[in-house]
């Protein structure tokens, strides 16, 4: 059991997803960061879909009633243990009484714990994802809190010879650089201009306050749509369509973007005009609110391309920590 | 007036990417029945076929999207299957099995009346209400003629989405008797759960409180979400509406409204829907006379 002392801003447990209710309305959750939340779980010895606690800009504070192994990725949100400062992308071992704390987040927005066995709350539709809109999965359909109890899940041998793994310095991701974040136009861009679609790829944007698990709305310039006489069904205003699904990753375009992620609003009646590709909807998801984001227009095999060097990292990375083991 | 919809030439489809793990199609810009049954018999057809690595196959008003995993499937093998899927759909003589739903509505309520004139500087018309401009917009002498069109044909569910459990639904008429407004000037940021809207050619249901752009006419008291199941019509789903239910609005009063209401929350609720296999020829061919028929059973 994990017992919570402090929540912090936005904890939630999630893992990697519920599938197949996109149609109904029900979004995916799932942690923002992939590539971080299944590197946690590597840590500790489970497999990527077990649940982990995902916390943003501030840590929780939680003891613990049992020995456990424990990883922290993610951000950087100074973890220590008992007082003492311990590590991050490293495997750590807790003993029952311990008291594990993390601050703010001196860089990137959210860190993942993951603990060995994983946060075995109930599943609902199949994922332990919190989905706080309407309140189902995780604890109790919402962010962590004082007094919460998490239980955890049995571990198939507690991997205490993991403990004191470390990630090599070249698969910790460098939040604080200003990469760019790859995105695939189409959908229906063809209501901007040609220079909205140029300007979309070069301009400096910026995360506004408005960024949460929904999405993130970007400030920067204005954008301008082709005219037309409005198809029947759409809407007066010039960026309305009829109504279609937005893909998750998808940048709508009511006046200033808002990119879709993991608990997006599922459909809607703004034009959309392309897709960050998954293997950069992660480090968009770890930039904080006032940094910059830069997209870069690529087509669907750099993407695939992308998706394929990700996951094949996550490979390496497992298959680097079962040798440590 | 019309009595009869002719089925729409719809343009090429457009395939596009939707990066690296969605496929998005457009069947049509603009929205007609055609369109939409297209969608809904296709992503039907990408159902039966149980393509390995589609994980998500959702049908929309006049487009529809897959969600797919790239690891197993590439996009363009995905869009090959799916120009062989519409090759071969013709919605002619194309038929589903639906239900008509019974949904009672207090119009002009004092919760949404509420909401409206809180977000009067938002509107197009400050100085009225939405059910008056958008009556005056679609040429109707008074709210009442307007409501007696809206509630005059049943509504079919086209699409599902935003948030879990709500549906755009669109009315079953030839184009000429279609109701249209614009959305919002400015979003609200306030709408009570359960309000009927109506935006573009499209009418919704909110689910639960919370932001909203459509012009609100009137609140229900049943449900279309229930995420702990209590409801009986809930056992198999948390969410009420599917694609290609048909939605018949029924004008009720305060008392009935009261009533319904407290069946709901004591989680005894029954809703008035039955089952009826929907046919795209015979609607097509006469659409007002066949909605009667549709809805015979549960007026």
């Amino acid at each position: 059991m994990i017992n919570i002392q402090e929540g912090g801003i936005a904890s939630t447990v999630q893992d990697l997803g519920r599938f197949g209710h996109y149609h109904i309305g029900m979004p995916p959750s799932g942690a923002m960061d992939k590539y971080a939340h299944t590197v946690a779980n590597y840590l500790v010895g489970n497999e990527a879909d077990a649940a982990t606690i995902e916390m943003t800009y501030q840590g929780i504070t939680a003891t613990f009633d049992e020995d456990d192994v424990i990883a922290i990725t993610g951000a950087d949100m100074s973890p220590s243990l008992n007082g003492e400062s311990i590590g991050t992308w490293e495997t750590v071992a807790v003993d029952a009484g311990d008291e594990l704390e993390l601050a703010f987040a001196t860089e990137g927005a959210r860190a993942y714990l993951a603990v060995a066995g994983g946060i075995d709350v109930p599943e609902v539709m199949g994922s332990r994802s919190t989905y706080t809109l309407v309140g189902i999965g995780g604890h109790e359909g919402r962010s962590l809190e004082e007094g919460d109890e998490l239980p955890i899940g049995e571990a198939d041998d507690t991997p205490t010879d993991l403990v004191g793994t470390q990630l090599d310095d070249e698969y910790v991701p460098a939040y604080a650089d200003e990469d760019t974040v790859r995105v695939v136009l189409g959908l229906t861009d063809y209501r901007l201009t040609e220079e909205s679609k140029e300007t979309l790829c070069e301009a400096e944007w910026t995360v506004s306050p408005e960024a949460d698990r929904i999405g993130y709305r970007l400030e920067g310039p204005e954008m301008e749509f082709k005219e037309r006489e409005q198809p029947f069904g759409a809407g007066t205003d010039p960026s309305n369509v009829v109504d279609l699904g937005y893909p998750i990753g998808s940048i709508q375009m009511p006046q200033k973007p808002i990119v879709l992620l993991q608990d997006a609003v599922t459909g809607g009646g703004y034009a959309t005009v392309g897709t960050v590709i998954s293997a950069d909807r992660g480090l968009l998801a770890q930039r904080q609110t006032h940094k910059s984001v830069y997209f870069e227009d690529v087509d669907v095999d750099e993407a695939l391309a992308a998706r394929k060097e990700r996951d094949e990292r996550l490979e390496t990375v497992q298959a680097k920590i079962e040798s440590a083991d | 007036m019309a009595s009869e919809i002719t089925p729409k030439e719809l343009p090429e489809p457009r395939y596009e990417y939707g990066a690296d793990d969605h496929v998005f199609v457009e069947l049509a810009e603009e929205m007609s029945f055609t369109a939409n049954f297209k969608a809904m018999a296709i992503t039907q057809q990408v159902a039966e076929r149980d393509i390995d690595g589609i994980i998500e196959n959702c049908p929309a008003n006049a487009s529809y999207m897959l969600r797919i995993d790239p690891g197993v499937i590439h996009p363009d093998e995905v869009i090959a299957e799916l120009k062989e899927i519409e090759a071969a759909t013709d919605i002619e003589n194309y038929e589903w099995e639906t239900r008509v739903i019974d949904v009672p509505v207090l119009f002009e309520d004092p919760w949404t009346h509420e909401t409206l004139m809180e977000f009067r500087d938002r509107h197009q018309d400050p100085d009225g209400t939405d059910l008056e401009y958008s009556a005056q917009l679609n040429g109707f002498d008074d709210v009442e003629s307007f409501l007696d069109a809206f509630v005059s044909a049943p509504h079919m569910v086209t699409m599902v989405g935003f948030v879990p459990g709500l549906p755009w639904c669109f009315q079953m008429v030839p184009r000429d008797q279609q109701l249209e407004v614009p959305k919002y000037v400015e979003p609200r940021t306030d709408t009570p759960s359960r309000a009927v809207g109506f935006g573009g050619a499209f009418s919704v249901i909110y689910p639960v409180q919370g932001a909203g752009g459509y012009q609100l006419y009137g609140r229900t008291p049943i449900e279309v979400l229930d995420v702990d199941q209590q409801l009986s019509d809930f056992s198999d789903s948390m969410v009420l509406p599917n694609p290609g239910d048909i939605l018949n609005y029924r004008r009720i009063d305060r008392e009935e409204y009261d009533a319904i209401r407290e069946e709901v929350e004591a989680g005894t609720y029954e809703y008035t829907t039955e089952q009826v296999t929907f046919s795209t020829d015979e609607f097509f061919e006469s659409p007002l006379e066949y909605n009667d028929q549709l809805t015979e059973e549960i007026v």
